[in-house]
Order: C-alpha cells, then sequence, then structure tokens
C-alpha cells in the first residue's frame, strides 16, 4: 500500500493551507463567486440541495484501518454519523458546515487523504479494480500506475480548468470491474512479446450521451504513459468544446472530429511531450511499486471454512455471493454488501467503518477497498477466518449476501441530496430491494445488475445496467424510464430504452414484471438475465412490461 | 493602465513595443497576441525572431491558455512569455509552471487581489509533482 512520503504529506498541508486563505478571500470579497466556485469544486466542496457536499477522494479505492476510521470519525463529528460511498470510490459527506470544512480537510491529512479533484473540470480521482492485487486473473496489479497517474494528475498546472471533468481508470485483467470503457480514457496494462504496457482506450462516458470507448493505441510501452496521457490532455483542452458544458467532454470531441483525427493530433504532440521525460517518472513508478508489494501470506488450512459453509446455511448463501476467489490458495476475497434490504445503498455509519476497519485489521493485512458498485472489500482473507468476519459482520447489519444480486444496486443521490437531480433514487433503490426480500427470489433470479440514476448525468450508471432507470421530471411529476441491456463489464454495452416510463408507485410493480417474464424466458438457471437478453431481445420484456399494464387497466 | 505580475510582486509595464496580434502579423514582427482559440502548432516557423508572446486569458475558467505556453515552451520558445487577462492570483503557479514569465492583469482586478495575494502563490517551484516526475 502507498504511503505518503514527506513530499505528498507537506503538499496536502500547502494546499489546505491555500484553501483556508480561499474561503476567506472570497468572504472578504478578493475572489467573486465565480472565481471562487472552481476552487472550491477542485478541493471537493459542493453546493447541494440542503447544504454543503464534501467528496472526499479514496485514491482507486484503497483504504487501510486508519484511513477508515478517521472516515468514522468525520462522519460523527461533521455530518449525521454516516457517509455515502460513490460510484467513483469516494466517499461524500452531505451536512458538513462550511466553517468546519477546513477542519475536517486537517483531519483527512492526518490520515494521508484529501479531497483534491473530486469535483472540478479537472482530471478526477483515478479509479482501478478493487480486486487489485488479489484478483486470480489479473497480469500485475494496476494500483502502482493508478498512484502514478494520481500524482501526476494532481495539481497539474495545465489541466486544471478543462472543458469538462476527465475521468481515468486503470485495469490489468481481461475481466473488467471497474467500468473501463466507460471513462475518458480507460487503460488495460497488457503484454505484447514479454513486454508490458498499455492499451488506451478514449471517449467513454455516461451522461446524456453515453458512449463506449474506442482503442486509441493498442500498445502503448509503459515508459511512454505521462508524456501521451498530457498529449491526450492537451490536445482536448485546446479542442474540447467550451461553447456547451453538454457536448464538452471528450467523448464528444472525439464524435465530432473522429477517432483517426483525434489520433493524428495526439501523435503529434505526443514526441515533444515524451523529450522531457528523462526517466524519473519511471524511478518513482519502481518506488511506488514497492509500495504495494502483495502482504506475507499465511499458509492456513481452509477447513474452517468449508465446515461452516456445511452447517450453517445462511453463511453458505452469504459465501456463495460475497466472498470471491483469490489468487493465493487459502485466501479468499470477502465483499461486504452496503446494499441491505432498505437502506440506502452505499451508505456506511460510523460504527459500520469502524467494524470494518477492525475486521480489515484483524483478519485482511489491514487492507480495504472502496467499490464502484458502492460496496466495501476486504481482499486478503484466509478462508478460516472468513466465518468470523462474518459472524462479526451480522452484528452491525453488513451481513447481506446480496452482491451481485438484483438489490446489489447502484443509485445516485438522487432529489434526496443533490442540486441536479430530477428525481428519487434511493427510495426507488430501496423499494426494488424490499420487494425482492418479500418475493425471497433474488438468489433463484441469480446475476442481475440494476442501477438508477435521478437525471440524465447518469452518476447511478443507469446505461450500463442490465435494467436501467432514469428518474426524469415530467410537467413536476417523476417518471422513471427503463433501458435494458446495459454491460458494465468488459463486453461493455449501453441499454436501450423500453418505451414509455413509469410514474413513482409504478416502477418497482414494473422491475418486478421484468423479472418474472426473466424467469420464464430463461433455459436454465445458469442463464443470466442479460443473456436472456441477449437471446430474445427486447420483445417478450417490453410485452411483460406494457402489455401486463394494458391487461391491468382493461380488469378495472 | 495594467499591472505586471512577476514573483517579486507587482511592477508597472516595461515592454513598450507595439505587440501584434497573430492576423495581422509579418514576417519582422517580435511581439505577437495570441488569441485563446490559436493552435500553436500552427506557430512553428515563425517563431524564430519572436522575442515576445502574450496569451489572452478570456476567463479565470478558461484554462486553454496554460497548454499553448506548454507548447510554445516544448517547440523551443525562449523569448518573454506572458499571460494577459482575467487569471487570478489562484492561478500564478500554473501559469508559472505552464511556462508563462509573468502575468498581465487590470488595474481592477489587482485592487481586487493585491500584491500579497500574488506574493502568496509565488513559492510555485515548491509543492510540485511535476518536478518531481521530470527531474
Amino acid at each position: 500500500m502507498y504511503y505518503y512520503n514527506d513530499f505528498d504529506a507537506s503538499f496536502v498541508a500547502e494546499r489546505n493551507r491555500q484553501f483556508r486563505a480561499q474561503v476567506e478571500r472570497r468572504i472578504d470579497g478578493s475572489l467573486t463567486e465565480d472565481e471562487f466556485k472552481p476552487l472550491r469544486l477542485m478541493n471537493g466542496l459542493y453546493l447541494q440541495l440542503h447544504a454543503y457536499m464534501l467528496r472526499v477522494a479514496i485514491p482507486y479505492g484503497s483504504l487501510d484501518p486508519a484511513k477508515l476510521r478517521q472516515l468514522a470519525y468525520l462522519a460523527e463529528r461533521f455530518d449525521k454519523g454516516y457517509g455515502h460511498f460513490t460510484t467513483r470510490t469516494n466517499i461524500q459527506y452531505n451536512w458538513p458546515q462550511l466553517r468546519d470544512v477546513p477542519e475536517m480537510l486537517d483531519a483527512l491529512a492526518e490520515v494521508e487523504m484529501h479531497a483534491i479533484q473530486t469535483s472540478g473540470n479537472t482530471i478526477r480521482n483515478v479509479t482501478s479494480d478493487h480486486f487489485a492485487g488479489a484478483a486470480a486473473d489479473e497480469i500485475e496489479d494496476p494500483r502502482p500506475v493508478a498512484e502514478l497517474i494520481r500524482q501526476w494528475s494532481t495539481d497539474h498546472p495545465e489541466f486544471q480548468f478543462l472543458p469538462r471533468k476527465f475521468k481515468i481508470a486503470v485495469i490489468a485483467s481481461d475481466t473488467d470491474r471497474a467500468v473501463m470503457k466507460s471513462h475518458d480514457v480507460g487503460l488495460r496494462i497488457v503484454e505484447r512479446d514479454g513486454v508490458r504496457g498499455f492499451e488506451v482506450w478514449i471517449g467513454g462516458g455516461m451522461g446524456r450521451t453515453p458512449m463506449v470507448a474506442k482503442r486509441l493505441r493498442d500498445f502503448l510501452p509503459r515508459a511512454d504513459l505521462l508524456p501521451y496521457l498530457e498529449a491526450i490532455l492537451a490536445t482536448y483542452n485546446r479542442i474540447g468544446r467550451r461553447d456547451n458544458k453538454y457536448k464538452a467532454r471528450i467523448k464528444i470531441t472525439v464524435h465530432e472530429n473522429g477517432l483517426d483525427e483525434i489520433r493524428a493530433q495526439v501523435e503529434d504532440e505526443f514526441p515533444r511531450r515524451r523529450a522531457v521525460f528523462g526517466g524519473e517518472d519511471q524511478a518513482l513508478l519502481a518506488e511506488i511499486t514497492a509500495a504495494f508489494a502483495a502482504p506475507a501470506f499465511k499458509n492456513t488450512d481452509p477447513a474452517p471454512y468449508f465446515a461452516a459453509r456445511d452447517a450453517d446455511p445462511v453463511f453458505r448463501a452469504w459465501s456463495d455471493t460475497n466472498v470471491t476467489a483469490h489468487r493465493t490458495p487459502g485466501y479468499g476475497i470477502v465483499t461486504i454488501s452496503l446494499k441491505a434490504h432498505g437502506a440506502t445503498p452505499g451508505d456506511a455509519s460510523g460504527d459500520q467503518m469502524r467494524l470494518v476497519a477492525d475486521l480489515g485489521e484483524t483478519y485482511g493485512h489491514g487492507d480495504i477497498r472502496a467499490t464502484h458498485a458502492q460496496n466495501l472489500v476486504l481482499p486478503h482473507v484466509p478462508l478460516a477466518d472468513i466465518p468470523a468476519v462474518h459472524a462479526a459482520l451480522k452484528t452491525l447489519g453488513l451481513a447481506t449476501g446480496n452482491i451481485g444480486l438484483a438489490s446489489d444496486i447502484i443509485a445516485c443521490p438522487g432529489m434526496d441530496y443533490c442540486a441536479l437531480a430530477t428525481a428519487r433514487s434511493i427510495p426507488v433503490a430501496q423499494g426494488i430491494a424490499t420487494r425482492l426480500e418479500e418475493l425471497k427470489i433474488e438468489h433463484e433470479v441469480g446475476h442481475l445488475q440494476i442501477k438508477i440514476s435521478g437525471c440524465i448525468n447518469a452518476c447511478g450508471h443507469h446505461h450500463v445496467g442490465h435494467i436501467g432507470i432514469l428518474g426524469l421530471d415530467r410537467a413536476g411529476v417523476e417518471n422513471y424510464q427503463i433501458t435494458l441491456g446495459g454491460d458494465a463489464s468488459e463486453t461493455t454495452a449501453i441499454g436501450s430504452r423500453t418505451g414509455p416510463g413509469f410514474a413513482y408507485d409504478e416502477i418497482v410493480p414494473a422491475v418486478e414484471r421484468l423479472i418474472f417474464a426473466y424467469l420464464d424466458l430463461r433455459e436454465g438457471e445458469e442463464e443470466t438475465f442479460l443473456e436472456v437478453y441477449n437471446r430474445v431481445g427486447m420483445a417478450p420484456f417490453k410485452s411483460a412490461l406494457y402489455d401486463a399494464e394494458a391487461r391491468a387497466y382493461a380488469a378495472e | 493602465m495594467t499591472v505586471i505580475v512577476s514573483d517579486t510582486g507587482f511592477a508597472p509595464e516595461d515592454f513598450n513595443a507595439p505587440i501584434t496580434p497573430l492576423a495581422e502579423a509579418e514576417s519582422a514582427t517580435t511581439a505577437l497576441d495570441l488569441a485563446v482559440d490559436t493552435n500553436p502548432a500552427e506557430l512553428g516557423d515563425r517563431l524564430g525572431g519572436v522575442t515576445m508572446i502574450r496569451v489572452d486569458f478570456p476567463s479565470s475558467a478558461d484554462g486553454r491558455g496554460f497548454s499553448i505556453a506548454r507548447q510554445l515552451r516544448l517547440m523551443g520558445y525562449g523569448g518573454r512569455l506572458r499571460a494577459r487577462g482575467h487569471v487570478i492570483a489562484d492561478q500564478y503557479a500554473m501559469a508559472r509552471r505552464s511556462g508563462f514569465d509573468e502575468v498581465e492583469i487590470s488595474e481592477a482586478l489587482a485592487k481586487r487581489q493585491p500584491e500579497e495575494q500574488w506574493i502568496f502563490r509565488a513559492n510555485w517551484q515548491a509543492h510540485d509533482y511535476q518536478a518531481r516526475l521530470r527531474g
């Protein structure tokens, strides 16, 4: 795991000193509101519907017990006792007072954290695979590269006032657990002829114009990464649209100019950028890589794990969904669901955070991750210890066995918090999860991703949900559109709209009809919802959605 | 009157030759004004005799000028390089790190953001991740 050196620590301290002065200068009139806004955003401070919101960066989702305990402290000291984990593996505090924010930033700095570039038209918190360092299928741990990008992008003098926000993800396996192709730039570490380098993908994104990223480079040599990213960003900074914020993301720049033209401009810029990198970045990457060395895995007998599975059906069901194979024999990856049926997806109380921190310390080599699906992960737990972890999780409502199932819903904060939202998201997620629990069918249904956004900006990733739900405002009334067939994995796909939307009190029954239609249509338990959709297409689902409704009206 | 900001603080204008917009420049022009939508690559063969370039910042929210400065420096431009317009004190370090020598602001902005607010950011060579990555 990466720990700050003196440079990182003094950088964050200096940055906090600057931000304190900026707040004072806003108050004394030195800065206008228009001037101050980008400055507070690049320090993670939003003005929301009811209050300020502070979004804290969790770089590539990596935490340790001390960091998570401090996040718990912030939740209790400055918020209402909880924090909200987001789809960019950040954590948001929804109720801080403006005057407390500098103190919160200082408290974060104590544990080597900050809120820099979690917002604004900047390069945002870089994300990665939440199973990095533990996944059986990765060719290397992608986090050192992600950390290198974090350092390079932090306070980069050219790229603090881009046309729009810019998101980068790094993965290192065939399986994509980071929605890499929905990023402005997605990087996949690959090997060619025995040499490591990158596949570079560009122009993915969600929002009102969803796009799957396109491949810009098949193979970028490892040492070319930072100058190549600079060439991309400099090109985007120069020609990205600034006349319309909805056309300002690089996906539109790529779409309007064409991939070949963008590639030509990037390749033209690249040699001059490359010439000034003399290898210091690669030396730094080597240091960072050493810091991410795998923990000293123990050789333990996994028998207690299998005994618990045989003895306890609740543990068995939970471990079926929440424990993933680890690359080291005798170990498992434990995903902790923040999706208890009826709870707010991604919320965790201070007590819950402290419990996870303790479990990570006691059983998990001190390594904890936040996922883009708004859950937490203990990536390195000896199988023998997993029954004890499960027993502890049960005490605070953290033992929900639903990872990858229909109630493991991604939802944006929606109109309960967000100033941009046009509809509520959280109550829809709660309603669907509660209904699934009543029906007791989600284990039978199997892998199904439902993703909910409360506005067109798509923070809830609805475009790539197997079932996507988009909440809109139709003449002052909430209306929910459904998309089907979205795919957030390595076979990324944007979902297709089913037809007219549904009212707030109709959306949960509509999802229920889709799920029962799937159960009728599948050829066996092994065929997932997405596979059925890809086999049979929209028509039968559409029929289940709308014909049933028509029949219900006819019966009245 | 405008104010010229450098690492030592405020100073009056000391460049008294005319500065010509790129579109009107001739081969003998040595001082150029660049609009924010200029593509520096197109200046490649005419930088030779130029000793002063001024890049316009129409708004502090528009960061194009930082990349223009960087690109000019990477193309080998070694003359005086100035950011002019709506650049705020908080951007002084970004301007210097991108390759600008100085910033030209209006008297009104200089009054609203007095000299000490710019001096506060004159330590731009410290705490710079880019310097660590490039040696």
